[in-house]
């Protein structure tokens, strides 16, 4: 039975008409066209669903949009800039060479704007804990690692200085 | 598209239970991080879900008047290991729902729903029963209290009537203060893996830090529900820090309440080995946190 849902999508208010046995990652991919959002595993195995629901990093594909009524989802088409820029997330991931295949990357840079908008500064390990809901069969993670070190201390070092 | 028969978000505890009693194929769902998996294969396929996501009164952390701790059934494990009353009172119950899945798992996954499915595995459940939480449940009969250690029946069985809702866990002061406690997860992997084992050491120890005035022992896996071991307790109980027969004699105690088996995890022989080892691991740390010193 199709139900209406309401939600913010990357920025924008939003009224649908879902099927309410549908997963987020459905909604976003086949209703609105977000296929940044990729489909791997389906149980919650592989993070290639990450978005965000209300600045949370989940696993779109165990997630029913029905839970989304009200809620903010941001997805890796909501970072680009103005005039089509990449985020500097982005930016690192490709400067790093944090991309092979990129099936991974979308939710993993996902989980990179949850991890660096906490502020806190993480080393290699903290890092490698908190990418731990992610699979990426290509990099083998170190060079995921370096971006998101990079990142880390990048936006460390500009929240700090705003603040002195 | 998930086979479901229909979907409800409840707007409230009473509405909750209406609807589970209307409909004999409802069961409660609240991350859903376990039911969701369980519908894509095809165990629950075609039943009906009321979720309990939106109703504030069931998430988060609260000191009561009396000094005991309040743990909404539907918190987050994220938000539970994030809490400050969480880190301050209970450290321990942070730490062990942070080795649950990975962050994204974190995020959604409920210690209610943790608990209330059954599973031996279940990281959370062997800090709570070295904490003796209980259940406050309701169901169309009413409110009842279910100290954790009467909450199992079974793999996967609890005495939980479909109809009833965990609203939240009540853990006592007297099962804090002055405790601390390490809980240990094995597995194959760092991170994205049920346990092999799990096992929960809490202890008291006295002022002078030369006594363990007071023990407890749980594990997960070690069994076919998550288990105390109360004999080995009470071989604790009393006994001088760094008193290594002591602890051999607790550990020996604790492999007679165990009943593990072989899974494609592990072999029976390697849940003893663990069992014991964590034990002693986990237990060193416990005596640590509180000041006291091991091997001395
Ligand atoms: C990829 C992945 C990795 C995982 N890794 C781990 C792990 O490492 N360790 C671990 O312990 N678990 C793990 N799990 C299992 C699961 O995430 C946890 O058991 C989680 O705590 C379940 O909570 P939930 O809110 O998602 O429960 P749900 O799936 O919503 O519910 C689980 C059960 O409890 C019942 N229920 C839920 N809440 C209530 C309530 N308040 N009152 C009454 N009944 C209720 C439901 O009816 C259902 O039977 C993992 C799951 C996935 C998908
Ligand atoms: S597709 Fe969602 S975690 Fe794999
Ligand atoms: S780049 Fe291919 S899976 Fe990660």
């Amino acid at each position: 039975m199709l139900k209406i849902v309401h939600m913010t999508v990357n920025g924008t208010w939003r009224e649908l008409a879902v099927d309410e046995r549908e997963s987020l990652l459905d909604t976003l991919r086949n209703r609105l066209g977000l296929t940044s959002v990729k489909k791997g595993c389906e149980v919650g195995e592989c993070g290639a669903c990450t978005v965000l629901v209300d600045g949370e990093a989940v696993d779109s594909c165990i997630y029913l949009t029905m839970w989304a009524e009200g809620r903010s989802i941001m997805t890796v088409e909501g970072l680009k800039g103005p005039n089509g820029e990449l985020s500097p997330i982005q930016k690192a991931f490709v400067e790093e060479a944090a991309v092979q295949c990129g099936f991974c990357t979308p939710g993993l840079i996902m989980s990179a704007v949850e991890i660096v908008g906490t502020g806190k500064k993480y080393n290699r390990d903290e890092l490698r804990k908190l990418i731990s809901g992610h699979l990426c069969r290509c990099t083998g993670y170190e060079k995921i690692l370096d971006a998101m070190e990079r990142i880390v201390e990048e936006v460390y070092r500009t929240v700090n200085e705003e603040q002195t | 598209m998930f086979d479901i028969q229909s979907f409800y978000e409840a707007k409230s505890v009473e509405d909750a239970i209406r609807a589970l009693s209307q409909d004999e194929k409802a069961q409660v769902i609240s991350g859903g991080t376990d039911v969701l998996i369980r519908v894509r294969e095809g165990k629950d396929a075609g039943c009906s879900l009321v979720s309990i996501q939106k109703i504030p009164e069931l998430k988060g952390v609260e000191l009561t008047d009396s000094g005991d701790i309040k743990i909404g059934a539907a918190t987050a494990f994220s938000h539970i290991t994030n809490d400050p009353l969480i880190q301050k009172y209970l450290p321990m119950l942070g730490e062990a729902a942070d080795t649950v899945g990975g962050p994204q798992i974190r995020n959604v996954a409920t210690i209610g729903g943790n608990i209330c499915n059954g599973a031996t595995s279940a990281d959370s459940a062997s800090t709570m029963w070295t904490l003796d939480a209980e259940l406050v449940l309701e169901g169309p009969e009413g409110e009842r209290i279910v100290p954790i250690s009467q909450f199992y029946t079974g793999p996967g069985r609890t005495v939980r009537d479909r109809r009833e809702i965990c609203k939240y866990f009540l853990i006592r002061k007297e099962n804090f203060e002055g405790w601390h406690g390490v809980y240990k997860k094995y597995g194959k992997r760092r991170a994205m893996e049920i346990a092999t084992l799990g096992c929960a050491v809490r202890v008291k120890l006295s002022e002078d830090k030369t006594r363990i005035e007071d023990g407890r022992l749980g594990y997960g896996v070690a069994g076919p529900t998550p288990l105390r071991c109360r004999k080995a307790e009470a071989v604790l109980k009393g006994s001088r820090v760094g008193d290594m027969e002591a602890v051999e004699r607790f550990v020996e105690t604790a492999l007679t309440e165990v009943n593990p088996r072989s899974s494609w995890r592990a072999s029976k022989e390697f849940r003893i080995q663990l069992i014991g080892e964590l034990a002693r691991r986990a237990l060193k740390e416990a005596v640590e946190r509180g000041g006291g010193i091991m091997n001395a």
